[in-house]
């Protein structure tokens, strides 16, 4: 039965609901703000990105920018460790606010989501001991190849792969890693980044590099339909730019300065 | 709730469920044969057996049963090259099945065999056969008949802990799942759709180790009347 009292209310909601029809969807921002913490989700199998240090505490330069943004934001940040594969998924059910992650932009993940601008310099490539005849993608012909399911390597190889290519997919980096320093895949497809990482540990096969994949600079991602939020991302990532601020951190972390087209 | 279900991109990917599952069944028609015939020689060894192999197989036993699955996997797979045994990724999760299934297997159906009568082995003895005769024909049958619902059940838990294999890139119906939610990012519907699956094959082993069973044991019990 609808009472005189509940009619009143339901109207005035309704005017309410009409009226803020463009700020009906929830600010993310405001509700960063207010919460006073911002939930950042962040590798920890991908060095120099995101790794565990040996006190176990997450490092690298993801967890350096997002700590940059939680300082100029001026809330707490919470860092919440997640895989390439399931990173988008944490933030369509809001488990985060934000993914630094190393991640890349392509059409698929721009359909669901939304980008930031770059905020770090990313390679991928094919990569392979000195001994493996690799140089362009015809020749992974009747080769192994391992890869991270998901990842932006897996996408653009499987386009650009022979028929008898075969690909591994792995769950998350370390598998990749670990399949090619094992000898169970010829080569691997990744950062060149991770490269790098794994060549620094002295490991029995130096994974080099052997023909470019895609440069894919990082982007912060975070939901659609969040103008606020990438407007403030926008601006702290510009001014981290100019201040050196962002040049540091890719000095720490990628012992380079910030290429000047970023 | 206000999520919007979208399964449009079943157009695209059933092949590769479909390949899953082929893999999912191949692997559990290995790993469920071959690790039950492991689980009953280990079962003879360690309640019958000469008691050198019964300390071996129960070494085996405890090492596999206080390990997890996962750990048991990465070691075949990436921890074996190293001692100049590379396996492939379907070999290792088969190897890794046989390793796991044989070792529970074994536990359960030494239950059953000591639950067989004294007086069965006796019998056994007293129509002169051989002590192997007498386990084949006279204490294994009945013992299993015992266990075969408790077999039943481990084939299965196998088969559902089979899911891991994707780990090192098998294409099973986990990948199938996995690799769907990483290109159309549809992952409620993707692991929607692999649940359904994983429930209609368990439910379908589970029959089919009934009929087994039943096919088994049902001239035993003729021939015992």
């Amino acid at each position: 039965m609808i009472t005189k009292r509940n009619f009143l209310k339901a109207g005035a909601l309704a005017a309410a609901f009409s009226l803020s029809a463009t700020a009906v969807f929830a600010d993310a921002l405001a509700d960063i703000t207010a919460a006073g913490k911002i939930r950042v989700a962040v590798p920890q199998d991908f060095p120099p990105f995101g790794s565990v240090g040996a006190d176990m505490k997450p490092q690298g330069y993801d967890i350096d920018m997002a700590n940059l943004i939680g300082e100029k934001l001026g809330v707490e940040v919470e860092l919440v460790p997640v895989t390439s594969a399931n990173r988008i998924p944490y933030l369509q059910t809001n488990k985060v606010d934000i993914v630094i992650s190393s991640m890349g932009k392509n059409a698929e993940r721009d359909a669901v989501i939304d980008f930031s601008d770059a905020y770090a310099p990313f390679y991928n490539g094919v990569f392979a001991p000195s001994d493996v005849e690799i140089s362009e993608a015809g020749d992974l012909s009747g080769k192994v190849v391992g890869v991270t399911r998901g990842s932006i390597e897996d996408l653009e190889l499987t386009e650009i792969a022979p028929e008898d290519a075969t690909l591994k997919r792995y769950e998350d980096n370390n598998g990749t890693i670990s399949a090619f320093l094992s000898g169970q895949v010829e080569a691997i497809a990744t950062g060149n980044v991770v490269a790098a990482a794994i060549i620094e540990r002295n490991p029995p096969k130096r994974p080099e590099m052997k023909f470019l994949v895609k440069n894919s600079p990082c982007y912060i991602g975070f939901n659609e339909g969040e103008p606020e939020l990438m407007a403030k991302l926008n601006e702290i990532i510009a001014a981290a730019k100019a201040d050196g601020e962002l040049n540091a951190i890719s000095q720490q972390w990628l012992g380079l300065d910030l290429p000047a087209e970023l | 709730m206000n999520y919007q279900f979208n399964f449009e991109w079943i157009g695209t990917y059933w092949p590769v469920f479909l390949a899953g599952i082929w893999m999912t069944i191949k692997l559990i028609a290995v790993g469920g044969v071959v690790g039950i015939a492991v689980g009953t020689f280990c079962a003879w060894a360690r309640s019958l057996g000469p008691k050198w192999l019964g300390i071996i197989v129960a070494v085996y036993v405890e090492l596999i049963r206080n390990t997890p699955f996962l750990i048991q996997l990465f070691f075949i797979f990436f921890g074996l090259p190293a001692l100049g045994l590379r396996l492939t990724e379907v070999q290792a999760a088969m190897l890794a099945m046989v390793i796991n299934l044989g070792a529970y297997s074994a536990e359960i159906i030494r239950a059953g065999i000591e639950a067989t009568p004294k007086g069965q082995f006796e019998a056994g003895a007293s129509l002169a056969m051989s002590p192997i005769q007498t386990f084949r024909h006279i204490v294994l049958v009945p013992a299993l008949q015992k266990i075969w619902p408790a077999l039943a059940s481990q084939v299965v838990i196998v088969m559902l802990g089979s899911a891991v294999v994707s780990q090192i890139a098998v294409e099973d119906l986990t990948f199938a799942a996995n690799f769907t939610q990483s290109r159309t990012f549809r992952a409620f519907e993707a692991y929607f759709v692999s649940t359904a699956i994983y429930l209609g094959l368990a439910i379908l082993l589970r029959f089919i180790l009934i009929q087994v069973g039943h096919s088994i044991f049902a001239t035993k019990r003729r021939a015992s009347r």
